[in-house]
């Protein structure tokens, strides 16, 4: 079998009693890079994070599957067990916790007790993950995202998705605050990992990241919904366009919900 | 006379106890009067804590009966992971109840006019230097009554002198072990670097009385002169039955430094006092502590440096986890004096909480009586944060293992600054223990 299917069905998803998300329905496979876009306000990161399992969203109707299992059932740690993986825009600094160990407690996480990765094996993947990213060797010492720049937090997010091998990742903005040569760093991580095994679902407001991941579909969000979905040409038309003509053609004026946070 | 004052142990008794230990008649003169003292004065009164009730008389003071330690891997589990004995500290000494147990030092430190001793040989050998120091310039007898009891019931500790323009390479470790469950510990820690010395202290309070009563009353006395370097460790960890009262103390003369490290991991209730006076111009102290609260324990801790030499530095760092219904306050005090100019003093006190019925507080305070001087202080009080378990738990992470990382991360900026990997391995593991 060609990797893992990701199937969101009619997703509704409410924060302190607003609904954000009014019935997504989504199905992502292996082998599959899917991008959505959208402008900001429009459910997007919402989307991400409901499906992990933040902490603030409540799920109030619908459902997501991962090879039939449910996960809204799960608790986050089991979703990210069972394959799932969201590289987050704001990911959490937490002082004390070098991100090397951080990294190894993460791997260790997906296997069974007594078969954890060796020291050596562990280094080997990390410094290799870390050459390719162009990261500082000194990062893995360094407490995780603590004092990091923008930049830095986002590689440290491709770098967790290189060495934790999910089946599917999400990447909510992870082009946000990037130059382009961090953008390119970026994308050639993310594009390694591209195999029939492996779906990825790219969130992302910018063509650009697009130049360099090139997706397989492309869905437009607004309103908490998916309004339209295409091929790699309509990121390409929404570049040179932009959004107007989608609202027009589907009769919205306002494509934002409830602030997202 | 009150019920309440009446001591369980007369002159007579301590006359006779000072002459068993063979000590100089000064010390005996001060034990007796200290008596009187102890009978005339009232507890201290901790910040915010009443301690009218703790369990200060309620013990034995009979030197109990130990063994010798005929070799270092015949120690029981929990004293041995203090040590890492395969690689075993060449300057050790082990006190078992109130006698020593083992006792090592390098040659070459002997040589070089080093002390290192348990505080009764001290006080037979090297009785006017130990006179010089003892309860003088740090602490005083009659600061309160369990000062003034300290000092007429001492019953063990050691002596540390590092002569002029000597360093110690290596560290110092003392093991304090209470084995019997009922014996009090009166431990008297004295250590004295003179001009130009440095030295590295580490000492590990054990017990495992969890239903015998008992008191521990410990006064450490820390003497750096001109330019000296003290860097000093300790971890205590007294089971649930004994009351503790630790002050440790430390006196930084002109350019020198006192850096603290202490594990505060009692299971008793515990009042414990760090104070430095930073006599000296351009002296400097660094008092870090990391403190766990568990059960019913009640724990109140100060953390003060007093500026009175010009351009000193005082950082001060406190970081707590409270759990169960523990509840404990963290003083965290910096004081400049008039006439300590451009003085900086600094603090931080954080405490998380792991349960709705623990207790704690931060208790910040800056006293300051000159005006060219900078000074600070953050504190807080606060819950594991929802957001970081949730990011670590999106790797894959069970709940009990973030809160965990979380945990242990929190109170890493103290113990890697312990002196000995073996202490601080140690220390994790007792954090281990104590939060899950």
């Amino acid at each position: 079998m060609a990797g893992s299917t990701l199937e969101i069905k009619n997703l509704h998803v409410e924060i302190e009693g607003n609904e954000i998300l009014k019935g997504v329905d989504l199905t992502i496979k292996g082998g599959e890079f899917h991008a959505v876009m959208g402008p900001n306000g429009t459910g997007k990161s919402t989307l991400a994070s409901a499906i992990m399992g933040h902490p603030s969203y409540e799920i109030t109707e619908g459902s997501v599957h991962l090879d039939g299992k449910d996960v809204l059932e799960m608790e986050v740690d089991e979703r990210a067990r069972a394959g799932l993986f969201l590289g987050m825009q704001y990911p959490s600094e937490i002082s004390g916790v070098t991100t090397s160990d951080f990294l190894r407690s993460s791997i260790n996480a997906r296997r069974e007790e007594g078969n954890e990765i060796s020291l050596m094996k562990f280094i080997k993947e990390m410094d290799e993950a870390l050459d390719y990213l162009e990261i500082d060797k000194n990062m893995a010492q360094r407490y995780l995202n603590e004092g990091f720049s923008g930049g830095e937090k986002k590689r440290n997010e491709i770098l967790q998705l290189m060495l934790l091998k999910p089946e599917i990742a999400i990447l909510d903005e992870i082009d946000s605050g990037l130059d382009i040569d961090a953008l390119k760093v970026v994308s050639k991580g993310i594009n390694k990992l591209r195999d029939e095994q492996f779906g990825c679902l790219i969130i992302t407001h910018y063509q650009r990241l697009l130049n360099y991941i090139t997706p397989d579909k492309v869905h437009v969000m607004m309103q908490g919904r998916v309004v339209k979905s295409g091929g790699p040409e309509l990121a390409q038309r929404l570049e040179s366009e932009g959004y107007d003509w989608i609202k027009e053609e589907l009769g919205i004026e306002e494509e934002t919900v409830e602030q997202e946070v | 006379m009150t019920v309440d004052t009446k001591l369980p142990y007369d002159k007579e008794y301590i006359s006779q106890f000072s002459q068993e230990k063979s000590e100089p008649e000064w010390m005996r003169e001060l034990r007796l009067q200290a008596l009187e003292q102890a009978d005339a004065l009232e507890l201290p009164k901790p910040d915010k804590t009443k301690i009218g009730k703790w369990n200060f008389s309620n013990f034995k003071h009979e030197a109990a009966e130990a063994e010798k330690i005929a070799s270092l891997d015949q120690l029981p589990a929990d004293i041995e992971e203090l040590l890492d004995v395969e690689d075993a500290p060449e300057n050790l000494l082990i006190q078992r109840n109130h006698m020593v147990a083992f006792e090592s030092m390098k040659q070459e430190l002997k040589d070089k006019g080093v002390i290192f001793t348990d505080i009764f040989s001290a006080l037979r050998d090297h009785s006017d230097l130990v006179k010089r120091y003892y309860m003088k310039d740090a602490v005083s007898v009659d600061e309160h009554r369990l000062t003034a009891l300290h000092a007429a019931l001492m019953n063990g500790g050691v002596f540390v002198y590092v002569p002029k323009n000597v360093q110690l390479e290596e560290p110092l470790q003392v093991i304090f072990w209470q084995e019997d469950p009922e014996t009090a510990m009166f431990n008297h820690v004295l250590v004295v670097a003179e001009e130009n010395s440095s030295l590295t202290y580490v000492e590990n309070y054990i017990s495992q009385n969890e239903e015998q009563e008992t008191v521990s009353n410990i006064v450490t006395e820390v003497i750096a002169h001109d330019n000296a370097q003290i860097s000093y460790g300790g971890v205590d960890n007294f089971a649930a039955g004994t009351t503790t009262y630790v002050n440790r103390r430390g006196v930084a003369y002109r350019d020198a430094h006192i850096e603290w490290a202490l594990g505060q991991m009692n299971d008793g209730n515990t009042v414990s006092e760090n104070i430095t006076h930073l006599i000296g111009d351009n002296s400097v102290s660094n008092a870090k502590t990391v403190s766990v609260g568990r059960g019913k324990q009640t724990q109140n801790f100060t953390a003060k440096i007093v500026h009175f030499g010009k351009e000193s530095e005082g950082h001060i760092l406190q970081h707590g986890v409270m759990k169960d219904k523990a509840t404990s306050i963290f003083n965290g005090i910096g004081k400049i004096e008039h006439g300590a100019t451009k003085s900086n003093a600094e603090q931080e006190s954080r405490v998380l909480m792991l349960s709705e019925k623990a207790r704690g507080d931060a208790n910040p305070i800056l006293l300051i009586d000159e005006d060219d001087v900078t000074a600070g202080h953050a504190a807080s009080v606060g819950r594991v944060d929802p957001l970081q378990l949730y990011y670590l738990m999106s790797r894959g992470i069970t709940q009990t293992e973030a809160e965990r990382l979380v945990i242990h991360g929190f109170l890493a900026p103290v113990v890697k600054q312990l002196p000995i990997e073996s202490v601080k391995n140690q220390l994790s593991q007792v954090i281990e223990r104590k939060v899950y």
